[in-house]
């Protein structure tokens, strides 16, 4: 079994960096798309319900699901799994990034916007700072079911270490499947004590 | 001049059966210090609400130095008014200084005169500044944090304070010694102050006229000293006894 490691080691090594590199990239615009939804639930408590109910919804459709849903629409490959990656993220993002900025206590909020700052100005200098910890919270639950989601992406052809895992699951080979679990599921325990330790520091 | 001025103004709250605040007419001159005192539900919250905008009106117009409201922008607005709550509400993520310190920043002042704005506002409150500037909201005594709270609402210069039972929350000993020192910093600025209470102690205390509402009206406005000898109604009269009866009891307990 060890052999694997040593005489595969191209094979995973790539594998690895194609896997985080689907979830970082997606992470990144993931963020970027769950703080503007953010931003405009400020201005509308009935659309910050709305997007979170429609995000519930979708998050609730088996990967598998959706990625095969996608296929007509955007084709085999690495930006399909990029799509499934990003919806998904959404709810659990939004509901951290609202519910952290929805439990900061009222009489905050009431005192920055009765002493004239914008809904944009309360964001960025009262709310995002007191609601930091949900929001990394949040991060970090999007990253461990991320990376858990982008090794099903490689049924679809996005590559990364669900490609180990499927070939096993293929050829029958158990030392590929064995590798396959292991190496996505070290990379989610990994990521998650990193990202616990500096969540504890803020 | 005439600072404030509501013109038969209504608010009625969504569900709601009956107004919040009904056809209410109140002119209030630069300068004053005015206290509202009524019991709760009495409309006084949603009535102060309505000259920053935090509420606002159905019917009639607000106007601030003759203008309307409605029409001016409204973080401008915002900004030519201090507000001040009973649950403070500083930012806790800032110290002392950085707090008094937002809108000035805002306003894009010059760092040497914000920080000689915040010394200057600190000591107003009586905070020792070399004591309390890097101190963060939590370290600070309720009184202590309720200064912060008036100073941070100074910060912009404005003309008028709104005080929304600022002093509700703190401790006998330490709001009497409050209500002096808003009567001093009232008097050192030229600025029209309008203070909620439900003590009507406070109110007499503190007004240069009292507003005495129920149920959504306003029952009477005068001078402390006018209202204690002719009382309006019945209500007035009884909100009169209650402290009254209380003077009746230190009476007898002495």
């Amino acid at each position: 079994m060890i052999e694997f490691i040593i005489n595969y080691q191209d094979k995973w090594t790539k594998a690895l960096l194609e896997h985080l590199e689907l979830v970082f990239v997606s992470l990144v615009i993931s963020v970027l798309i769950a703080m503007i939804l953010t931003i405009i639930s400020l201005y509308s408590k009935q659309f910050s319900k709305l997007i979170v109910y429609f995000f519930s919804v979708i998050y609730s459709i088996p990967s598998l699901a959706l990625f095969s849903l996608l296929i007509p629409f955007t084709g085999l490959g690495k930006e399909t799994a990029l799509i499934g990656l990003i919806v998904y993220s959404q709810y659990i993002l939004l509901r951290n990034f609202i519910s952290g900025i929805n439990s900061i206590d009222n009489s905050i909020i009431e005192s920055a916007v009765g002493m004239g700052l914008s809904t944009l100005q309360t964001f960025y200098m009262i709310q995002l700072p007191l609601a930091k910890r949900s929001i990394v919270t949040g991060i970090r639950l999007t990253i461990i079911s991320t990376v858990g989601i982008t090794t099903i992406a490689a049924s679809i052809n996005a590559g990364g270490l669900g490609t180990i895992l499927f070939d096993g699951l293929r050829t029958m080979n158990t030392n590929k499947i064995i590798w396959g679990s292991v190496l996505s599921a070290g990379l989610a325990l990994g990521l998650n004590y990193i990202l616990s330790k500096v969540e504890q520091r803020i | 001049m005439i600072a404030i001025e509501f013109q038969h103004v209504s608010k009625q709250f969504k569900n709601a059966k009956t107004n919040a605040i009904n056809r209410i007419d109140l002119s209030i001159q630069e300068g004053e210090f005015i206290t509202i005192v009524g019991s709760s539900g009495s409309g006084k919250t949603t009535l102060l609400k309505m000259i920053n905008r935090l509420y606002e009106a159905d019917e009639g117009k607000v106007l601030l130095f003759g203008e309307d409201i409605n029409k001016m922008n409204l973080v401008e607005l915002r900004r030519r008014i201090g507000y001040v709550i009973q649950q403070v509400g500083l930012f806790p993520h800032m110290s002392v200084f950085e707090n008094v310190a937002v809108l000035p920043k805002l306003l894009k002042w010059d760092k040497g005169k914000i920080e000689q704005t915040v010394d200057r506002l600190l000591d107003l409150v009586g905070l020792d500044q070399n004591e309390f500037k890097d101190r963060f909201p939590a370290q600070l005594s309720g009184g202590q944090q309720q200064r912060v709270g008036v100073a941070r609402a100074l910060a912009g210069d404005p003309k008028i304070m709104l005080l929304d039972e600022p002093f509700g929350a703190i401790d006998a000993i330490t709001r009497s010694m409050l209500q002096d020192e808003i009567l001093r910093i009232h008097g050192g600025l030229n600025k029209t102050f309008i203070f909620i209470t439900h003590d009507i102690n406070e109110a007499l205390k503190l007004g240069t006229r009292v507003v005495i509402m129920n149920e959504g009206k306003i029952v009477q406005v005068d001078t402390p000293m006018n209202i204690v000898q002719h009382p309006a109604d019945e209500f007035v009269t009884s909100l009169l006894q209650s402290a009254m009866k209380q003077q009746a009891f230190w009476k007898f307990l002495q």
